[in-house]
């Protein structure tokens, strides 16, 4: 029987009258960037560093039957060559959270076999850069070539060549859920629309990749570590423990990174690399990937998924059920399991009240590099693939795109879907009545049709509504197993404020530095919400892992939610003290007081009153003025665990809440297909998203455009090809099109404000919206631009080159 | 390989500089390791997305597939030229203003070729300015807010100039 405790945290109610957060302050990040003082990991290279050269496999499968490195060891300015076997002795399997890791073991460099193109087979160490990649060329490997296994369903046939031998088969991860009944709900539908889907593998690529150094001190067996990575101080095991080192000898300190969008989540092989090669030669070492290390053997390829999927509907327009098979092409390991379709769980039946759900996921493995993290951790495919369904299932049952979603709506909140995850709050109607608005929807669709007729032109209009989960649990990842060995995952996220003597406000974070969002704004904003004063006065430091509070880190729209509650916790805390203070000074009953304009004051006496100041200053130097129990100080912390996350059901018919605060967004791209050269061209692109109560409104916006250029690229561009022999064809941005300015149109953005009932302030996380819904939407404009031509795309990217050969399939077979 | 050292002497934001380099040396090492200029950043080390944009003698060129000994005898300009002590440069204040940026990593860059950009056309339109930047790739911003802080920058430098002209007059 499945038994889940449901239980929520209290509603909160959110005061209205907000000064900083709603406001879209300039960020306080930015003036060092603006004048190139960022400090990224390259900036921090002194000259006497070590620097890190990796010799990658040509080859996308083949055994490593020699390494011949004396040529190297003897090249100028080398101080060691480290291969992969000399790496195994030094250092244990890289930290994989897969189904089954000890027979797919995942290594820093490959030891004898190598598994795709790009996989290190050694390490060079040398006084520069050059010299190190001069010494490198030298490494004579001798391979001997195996068969390549390079399509996912290929893969899973019989006699396909093996991966990962010890693990007998390329399919690391295959089960089935059902959740609630749908057979009967199959068995009562009207119709089942039907649709095989495939999404190619694409990525984060930051214009910065990714990098460490690394300084161990043989005196202390101390290893210290600068790093853009996510320096989750709740994880740094996953490194100490690969180095084999004691964590509380290892310190990861954060460094601001040059965009990630995931790609540097858990990149813990970089800095297992560099200390490495740190500790080999007793001096601090520095490795910086290079954009071919990058593209090629990152560990944060995206997801790259083919889809059968049934959609059961009324003829009246009402969907019934979902059954869904999906095959993911990991490449050749598995590091993160299949938590990407854990997150496809948390909103898998979109804004639409589907009362089932089945889901079948078989991960696989071929000869490519492996899937890591990129903006949307899956979820964003499967916003795609549901979208193209009720897409085709309006065209099929002639029905009114626009009406058959509203007609669908959740409209009832807390909702919860049929996987168990909960839709905290959201007002979808009032997204898509502001999003036809914006988009001038109407006036689109008559252009549309007298374009066809007077000018022979095929307009597109691609209205999609769909989900933006935010706050993830990490039940995602592990709820695929019966026996998961741990309770519900609390991932915490802190604060550490401290006023000084002459009330100045400092806020210390724990986890990754900026990255491209504005935690130092975010937090700035809030302080001066609770503290009443300027966000330009408060203070932003952060502190290394080792001496630091538990912090999971940016991922899944988590930081502003989990922020907002530590600075809140911390305050409350501080709070609580000051107003004691204050009440002694002012030798009045401390519920006598209220926080008024930066101080306490006596309710209705507003001429007597303490500022945080003057609180200040007596608690930092005149301790002695106060009873026994106060001491000196003002500096309190908070350690925000996740808010409401609930177990999964022991059968796994329930996987319990587990992304809780849902977004929700319409967008609306009208673009013209050239159907002489397959190019598309946007003619309008309307965006409005609810995310919950608006902390930066500006800065929102600018993660919905910058996400939406990315799903852009998503869309119509970009993709890490691979030959049939596993060559990787994308090895440059020559090749990996990232969309320039001219291909991305110009916004017309929305927001709608639902507050979470749940959460401080009432805000949701939205810093994947963008990209969550843009490969959806354009693929809906292009299919609507040329379903006169009896053409329906199911491939992303949409290259000219597909577009042209869909549009040529159509015309012989009519 | 490596090759006998070159003498260059060049001048980097107005100050002269002259080092012995490799022919192989790049011109973003020069900036950033020999010179300890940070504020060029590498992004694709293949000429296309032009983080590493910096002028020489006024126009755009990409440090990355620069090397240092093609810089002897010119003026380089990188965005640590930019702010005058505590001032920022009009494209700076735009920048920050619009929230022009979000990682700060293209943003450099950025702000060199929309100099060059203005410089050439001190009234830019928000269609022209989109087809002057896509020289250069953001992976953060959509470029919607470049542009418009570019447009605004250029509007702002035009009353600068306007008022400067006008107490001369």
């Amino acid at each position: 029987m499945t038994i889940v405790d449901r239980s929520a945290p209290p509603v909160r109610t959110h005061k209205d009258n907000r000064k900083w957060v709603g406001k879209s302050i300039r960020r306080v990040e930015d003036p060092k960037f603006l004048r190139g003082g960022g400090g990224y990991i390259a900036d921090l290279v002194t000259p006497d560093m070590l620097h890190v050269a990796v010799l990658r496999s040509p080859h996308a499968h083949a055994r490593i039957a020699a390494i011949d490195t004396v040529a190297a060891l003897s090249a100028p300015g080398v101080h060691a060559v480290i291969t992969g076997a000399r790496a195994a002795a030094l250092c244990d399997p890289l930290p994989d959270f897969g189904p089954d890791p000890a027979n797919h073991t995942w290594r820093c460099l490959a030891v004898d076999t190598v598994r795709y193109v790009g996989e290190g087979v050694a390490v060079v160490v040398a006084d520069d850069r050059y010299l190190a990649e001069d010494a490198a060329a030298l490494i004579e490997v001798e391979y001997e070539p195996l068969d390549p296994v390079v399509d996912p369903e290929r893969a899973l046939a019989e006699g396909a060549p093996l991966v990962h031998e010890p693990l007998g088969s390329n399919c690391a991860y295959d089960r089935t859920f059902d959740f609630g009944d749908v057979e009967t709900d199959f068995a009562e539908a009207d119709v089942v629309i039907r649709d095989r889907l495939r999404w190619h593998r694409s990525g984060g690529q930051p214009l910065e990749t990714v990098g460490a150094i690394a300084d161990f001190d043989h005196a202390t067996g101390e290893l210290t570590v600068h790093t853009n990575s996510l320096s989750f101080t709740s994880y740094l095991f996953m490194v100490a423990g690969t180095l084999k080192i004691p964590t509380n000898k290892l310190d990861i300190i954060p460094v601001p990174a040059g965009g990630s969008f995931g790609s540097k989540l858990f990149a813990t092989k970089p800095s297992v690399i560099a200390g490495m090669c740190s500790r080999e030669v007793g001096r601090p070492v520095v490795y910086l990937e290079d954009r071919v290390d990058n593209m090629s053997n990152c560990d944060h390829h995206g997801s790259d998924r083919v889809y059968e999927v049934e959609l059961a509907m009324m003829r009246d327009g009402t969907m019934r059920s979902l059954k869904i098979d999906t095959i993911d092409d990991y490449g050749a390991y598995i590091q993160f399991g299949v938590g990407h379709h854990g997150n496809a769980l948390a909103q898998v039946t979109g804004p639409y009240r589907i009362g089932s759900v089945r889901y079948r996921v078989r991960a696989v493995l071929t000869n490519k590099n492996q899937q890591g993290a990129y903006r949307g951790f899956g979820s964003e495919v499967n916003n795609w693939m549901l979208e193209q369904m009720v897409d085709k299932a309006a065209r099929e049952l002639g029905l009114d795109p626009v009406q058959v979603r509203r007609q669908n709506f959740v409209r009832t909140f807390p909702h919860f879907i049929p996987t168990g995850n909960v839709y905290d709050s959201g007002n979808y109607d009032a997204v898509l009545d502001q999003a036809l608005k914006l988009s001038d929807y109407d006036r689109w669709r008559a252009e549309q049709r007298r374009l066809l007729e007077e000018e022979g032109r095929y307009i597109g209009i691609g209205l999609i509504t769909a989900q933006e989960r935010s706050v993830f649990s990490a039940t995602e990842f592990w709820f695929w197993f019966d026996e998961p060995g741990a309770p519900v995952t609390s991932m915490p996220e802190s604060v550490t404020l401290k006023v000084d003597a002459t009330g100045g406000i400092t806020a210390t974070l724990y986890s990754c530095a900026f990255w491209g969002n504005s935690p130092e704004t975010m937090v700035a904003q809030m302080v001066a919400e609770e503290f009443d004063v300027d966000p330009y006065s408060v203070s932003i430091v952060y502190r290394g892992s080792r001496d630091g509070l538990p912090a999971t880190g940016p991922g899944g729209s988590r930081t502003t939610v989990m922020l907002a509650g530590a600075v809140e916790g911390a305050t409350a805390k501080i709070k609580a003290k000051a107003r004691q203070a204050a009440a002694h000074l002012l030798e009045i009953d401390p519920d006598d007081l209220e926080w008024v304009d930066g101080g306490y004051q006596v309710k209705g006496v507003p001429e007597r009153r303490k500022s945080l100041g003057d609180i200040a200053i007596a608690l930092h130097l005149f301790k002695h003025s106060f009873p026994e129990e106060i001491e000196s100080g003002l500096e309190d912390s908070k350690v925000f665990d996740h808010p409401y996350t609930t177990m999964p059901s022991a059968d796994r018919k329930d996987l319990g809440v587990f992304y809780p605060f849902m977004g929700h967004a319409c967008h609306v791209p009208v673009i013209e297909v050239d159907i002489e050269t397959g190019g598309v061209r946007f003619l309008s692109y309307a965006a409005v998203h609810d995310c919950g109560t608006l902390v930066n409104p500006r800065s929102l916006a600018g993660h919905i455009v910058g996400g939406t250029a990315q799903g852009i690229g998503t869309a119509l561009y970009e993709e890490f090809a691979y030959d049939d022999d596993g060559q990787l064809q994308a090895t440059s941005f020559l090749d990996y099109l990232i969309p320039s300015a001219m291909e991305v149109p110009e916004l017309k953005i929305g927001h709608a404000e639902t507050p979470s009932p749940y959460t401080p302030h009432g805000i949701k996380g939205g810093g994947e919206g963008g990209r969550m819904m843009a490969p959806a939407a354009l693929n809906v404009a292009v299919n609507d631009a040329l379903a006169p031509l009896g053409v329906r795309v199911t491939e992303l990217p949409m290259t000219p080159d597909r577009l042209l050969t869909a549009i040529r399939n159509a015309r012989e077979s009519r | 390989m490596t090759g006998q050292k070159r003498h260059i002497t060049l001048t980097v934001n107005g100050r002269p500089v002259s080092a012995d380099v490799e022919p192989r040396r790049l011109l973003v090492d020069l900036l950033r390791e020999d010179l300890g200029l940070h504020g060029t950043h590498i992004g694709c080390e293949h000429g296309v997305c032009g983080t590493c944009t910096v002028l020489r003698d006024g126009a755009s060129i990409r440090s990355c597939i620069t090397f240092a000994v093609q810089a002897d005898g010119a003026e380089i300009s990188t965005v640590e030229g930019l702010a005058q002590g505590a001032t920022l440069h009009p494209l700076q204040e735009e920048f920050w203003e619009k929230q022009g940026l979000q990682c700060g990593y293209c943003t450099p860059g950025m702000l060199m070729r929309a100099c060059e950009i203005i410089e050439r056309n001190p009234d830019p339109t928000p269609e022209q300015v989109r087809e002057e930047i896509a020289s250069n790739l953001c992976r953060c911003t959509g470029y919607q807010f470049i542009t418009e802080a570019v447009v605004d920058a250029a509007k702002r430098m035009r009353a600068d100039s306007d008022s400067t002209t006008g107490a001369q007059t």
